[in-house]
């Protein structure tokens, strides 16, 4: 049995803060930082808004988008680092919100930036041995950088869901296949009850990111015997715009090909939605038959790569729920005060 | 409000599943388990509202509850659902763009917790259309 994907759902808050407003608090240049990380502003949850209410939000657009009935769902897995309860699932409350409930499995996933891509894997070994009908894979984040640290730039809050399934009639991408490559590597953590990760500085790109995208990347490709050319689009984990432009060049893939999926100028890293946002923006715009190739990292470490191929279903379904240009566009811009509430940096007595 | 009390409406309040008699027609939020207006006549189904409304009043909080200080100023109104019934929400919107009459539309959000160890309610609340 083959599996593919049956439909998504992204989600964005509407609040926005520039790069420029939070290096004017802290007496940073905001030119060097914007050419350096290639964002310029990054979303920001509402008072309101958790990574559960964020994974609820692109759960239900997924399912408006294909009108599925969702008592065919039989797991719910969301992949996040900033589950609101240390113990009690988010995927409990989401496949609640969506009415899938009572029957079917759901867990919470953790593997920094990539546990959406791994709860991804988890949904296709289930449709294609026949467990389950359908999954739905979530990577959601209201995603944390301390005040003044260089994360705080980029840290962002998003999500996105996709419902995976056995049945070719359905698809609208098939994927092709998978493959992950994952070592033990200390480039990023957050230790239970410390409120902002930690993370290895430098350490971050060579042995963390590049080591594990490019390994993954072309683990896949020599697997399935595809090439860089072989495909329309690519998309690479977006901890900010440099390191998938650079992961892409260095595996042979073109500007033109990753620029549809490259969300993380206007939005920020989204951390669990990062690589999964950048696949929803490229579905948004992919034309039947094309192939797209996405690679996600997770510090920790490790690269989840994917190969789809778009069908001719996606045009019958994609305009049914919001786009991820549509959900970028008409932000409300907020201050660092704002922000800083927004998030709960500041405590009240 | 209490974790089973809040437990035991939480389908309905995240789906906004109400009732409706099917004797008279009427639509009830929250859900009733008998019509009150059509007493042993009537017959009461479940019924999932589709959450876009008008807004009929509202008032703009600045002196807020435990537990909602870093929200002022926001927005508290009476939406009326486009089946009848109305309910009071929370509206997330610029307390200066507010209209009575104007369309709203519902999202999940976090409805509050209990302090930083208690439960976190979620459920539904509104946006402008
Ligand atoms: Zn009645």
């Amino acid at each position: 049995m083959s599996a593919g994907i049956v439909s998504y759902g992204a989600y964005v808050p509407r609040y926005r803060i520039k790069v420029d407003e939070i290096a004017r608090v802290w007496g940073d240049d905001a030119n060097s930082l914007k050419s350096g990380l290639m964002v310029y502003e990054k979303s920001v949850p509402g008072f309101d808004e958790d990574t559960v209410t964020i994974a609820v939000e692109a759960a239900r657009y997924a399912v408006k988008r294909s009108g599925i009935d969702t008592q065919r769902i039989g797991a719910v897995y969301t992949g996040s680092e900033s589950h609101p309860y240390a113990v009690k699932p988010t995927s409990t409350i989401v496949a609640e919100a969506v009415e899938a409930t009572p029957v079917l499995t759901a867990a919470d996933y953790e593997f920094a930036c990539k546990a959406g891509t791994a709860a991804m894997q988890s949904c296709m070994g289930l449709v294609q041995s026949g467990m389950i009908d359908l999954g739905m894979a979530i990577g959601a984040d209201v995603a944390q950088g301390a005040p003044g640290d260089a994360l705080e730039y980029t840290a962002a809050a998003g999500g996105v869901a996709f419902v995976i399934g056995n049945k070719g009639s359905e698809f609208i991408a098939v994927i092709e296949d998978t493959y992950s490559f994952t070592t033990d590597t200390p480039d990023f953590w957050r230790r239970e009850g410390m409120p902002y990760p930690e993370h290895g500085g430098r350490f971050t790109g060579e042995p963390g990111y590049f080591k594990h995208v490019t390994h993954a990347a072309k683990g896949l490709m020599d697997k399935m015997g595809t090439r860089p050319e072989d495909y329309n689009y690519a998309v690479f984990h977006q901890p900010n715009g440099k390191f998938p432009s650079r992961a892409a060049s260095i595996l042979g893939f073109t500007k033109e090909q990753i620029q549809p999926g490259l969300v993380v100028p206007k939005l920020g890293n989204t951390y669990s939605g990062s690589c999964m946002m950048g696949i929803a923006a490229t579905l948004d715009q992919a034309k039947p038959g094309d192939r797209i190739f996405a690679t996600a990292f997770g510090s920790g470490a490790g690269g989840d790569a994917f190969s789809f191929t778009v069908t001719d279903k996606i045009e019958e379904i994609r305009n049914k729920a919001p786009t991820v240009v549509e959900l970028l566009a008409d932000p409300i811009y907020v201050d660092y005060a704002t922000y800083a509430k927004h998030k709960g940096k500041i405590r009240l007595a | 409000m209490s974790v089973p009390r809040f437990w035991r409406k939480q389908v309905a309040r995240y789906n906004l599943i109400g009732t409706h008699c099917t004797n008279c027609k009427t639509y009830y939020y929250p859900p009733r388990s008998m019509c009150p207006k059509c007493r042993r006549d009537g017959k009461t189904e479940n019924y999932k509202f589709s959450g876009r409304g008008e807004v009929l009043t509202y008032t703009v909080i600045h002196t807020a509850a435990e537990g909602f200080e870093k929200q002022t100023p926001y927005v508290l109104g009476i939406v009326k659902l486009e089946e009848g019934p109305s309910l009071t929400s929370q509206i997330i919107a610029d307390p200066g763009t507010m209209k009575i009459g104007m369309k709203v539309r519902p999202v999940f959000r976090k409805l509050g917790e209990s302090g930083e160890k208690g439960m976190i309610y979620y459920g539904t609340k509104f946006v402008p259309e």
